[in-house]
């Protein structure tokens, strides 16, 4: 947060607790409220600073504001989808550090120093990720609304390790609901690239 | 959502003050069950202080054999932990039950045994509800109650504590250590929570601004051998209908140490203490484990929905127990 960094709150807070003697871990409760002071942002917009897909973005964002509606509404990246936004569906599933999340349960300010990954940015131009091209070559999808979340959590996954026998994706995919139901053949794209990587 | 403001704290001591200092603040780290409760505007708080740069994140062997786990563990980080696999399966088996792998990616295990219940009229806040609104009346007791509790109850509340793990450190006797500005203290799992009684909105016994840094797995025999059995509406990604975690120390065929703690049957995670007793001294076979999965079911009660709680408690009781004791 550019507000607030921990250098600041180490000059703030713990140069004068040493100037007047005391070790902030034992100082008594009554002094304890002053000299812990913390710096509070919102709830008007404040600056933000995003990694999405290999850029970086600079904002001003409320601090409720989850990485989800910032995603779409801000960055127009609309690849990723709001289904329920109350992470049972998955559509909204994003890499963050590499690892799947659900964006909709995720505040973007608390997302600053971390690397986010969408749908938008797993292909190289024209050149789809092996994931992508695996549910196009499978028919992963019929309606394709949930598709850019399975697709990610699929990359997320794979970068977890986890062991891709038919039983296993599907738990491993349940995260990602699929209302036309076309399950079989998102196992299916997925064990195939699964197979690739092997 | 309400407007909230927000602050990073860079220091424990940091977030426990600001959160014991203003009434509606409130913790967020992996943010999967407050923000899922702000968005139907069940907890509207003032300030959210974000501790995920504590140093809280570690998952540790402690000198005497067992496993310390730092509340920022995230529910992936701790049931993937080699540790934790060899010593408590059950702990891995009850994450791995729950939630979804990205909900498990982001959900820390200190939020975990904290979470709130499912029941849907604490959900909905146009239905009247004694946890969310104290005295305005329990409208599970004549409603929709297929979900709810069967034992610990009160006429104020039957909800149900839908944590997995939570069951789960029941089992292997977790104990919770937390902080607050001026002091800390350890917590047996069992102490951590409170029935519903007169005060449903009273869960726990933790004081505002009162931090967990950290939930430690003592090691033990009957945590080595113990399983988790969860049965839900599908197969995966669902919360319980009823859960059992299972732990058991086996001599010579005569079992020495028991523990079977319920899950999603009670306000809290329950432990059924008489059942555990009827275990000592018998052999570990299904006769022992069948006489105490009725003792484990004594004095519940259905409220209609879910009066089949109470046979499929048993019948889940006995088959954790088999699976714990090498016999299912």
């Amino acid at each position: 947060m550019s507000h607030f960094s921990r250098r600041k709150f180490i000059v703030r807070v713990m140069v004068p607790a040493v100037a007047i003697g005391l070790n902030p871990q034992l100082v008594s409760a009554a002094n304890v409220v002053s000299i812990w002071r913390i710096a509070r942002v919102g709830p008007l917009p404040v600056p933000v600073t995003l990694e999405v897909n290999g850029q970086t973005f600079d904002l001003a964002l409320e601090p409720r504001e989850t990485l989800l509606d910032t995603l779409r509404d801000r960055l127009h990246l609309v690849g990723t989808k709001k289904g329920c936004d109350q992470g049972t569906c998955g559509a909204c599933t994003v890499l963050v550090d590499g690892k799947r999340v659900n964006s909709c349960f995720t505040l973007s300010i608390m997302t600053q120093g971390k690397r986010v990954t969408t749908i938008e940015g797993l292909a190289h131009g024209d050149a789809l990720h092996p994931m992508q091209q695996a549910f196009l070559d499978h028919d992963g999808f019929q309606c394709g609304y949930c598709t850019p979340g399975q697709i990610v959590s699929a990359v997320g996954l794979m970068n977890e390790r986890r062991p891709t026998d038919d039983e296993n994706v599907r738990e491993w995919m349940s995260g990602n609901l699929c209302r036309c139901g076309a399950y079989a053949n998102i196992a299916a794209a997925v064990q195939h690239v699964a197979g690739d990587a092997a | 959502m309400n407007p909230i403001r927000y602050a990073k704290a860079a220091h424990p001591t940091e977030a426990m003050t600001a959160v014991a200092q203003e009434r509606n603040a409130h913790f967020i780290a992996g943010g999967t069950n407050i923000l899922d409760l702000m968005k139907d505007h069940v907890e509207e708080p003032s300030l959210l202080v974000d501790i995920t740069d504590l140093p809280m994140r570690a998952i540790e062997a402690t000198p005497a054999g067992g496993v310390r786990l730092g509340a920022l563990a995230t529910m992936a980080d701790v049931a993937d932990s080699p540790l934790v696999k060899a010593g408590f399966p059950v702990v891995s088996q009850a994450l791995l039950a729950s939630a979804s792998p990205q909900l498990r990616n982001m959900a820390t295990i200190g939020g975990n045994v904290l979470q709130r219940t499912r029941c849907s009229y604490f959900r909905d806040v146009s239905q009247p509800c004694n946890k969310r609104k104290p005295g305005k009346g329990c409208s599970a007791l004549e409603g929709q109650n297929r979900f709810h509790s069967v034992i610990g109850t009160s006429r104020n509340c039957i909800c149900s504590h839908p944590s997995d793990l939570a069951a789960a450190l029941l089992a292997v006797d977790a104990v919770v250590h937390t902080r607050t500005q001026t002091s800390a203290r350890s917590i047996a799992i069992e102490d951590l929570y409170v029935l519903p009684g007169d005060r449903p909105n009273i869960e726990n016994i933790l004081q505002p601004g009162e931090l967990i840094e950290a939930i430690e797995l003592p090691q033990s025999a009957h945590a080595r051998n113990s399983a988790y059995v969860k049965v839900r509406d599908r197969a995966s990604y669902e919360f319980a209908l009823v859960a059992v975690a299972a732990g058991l120390a086996v001599q010579n065929g005569t079992i020495r140490e028991a523990r079977i703690a319920l899950g999603s049957v009670a306000p809290k995670p329950w432990r059924a203490h008489a059942a555990e007793s009827a275990l000592i001294g018998k052999p570990a076979n299904d006769a022992s484990f069948a006489a105490a999965a009725e003792v484990a079911i004594r004095g519940m009660r259905g409220y209609g929905h879910n009066d089949y709680k109470i046979p499929l408690t048993r019948e889940s009781v006995r088959r954790a127990l088999a699976v714990s004791g090498g016999t299912a």
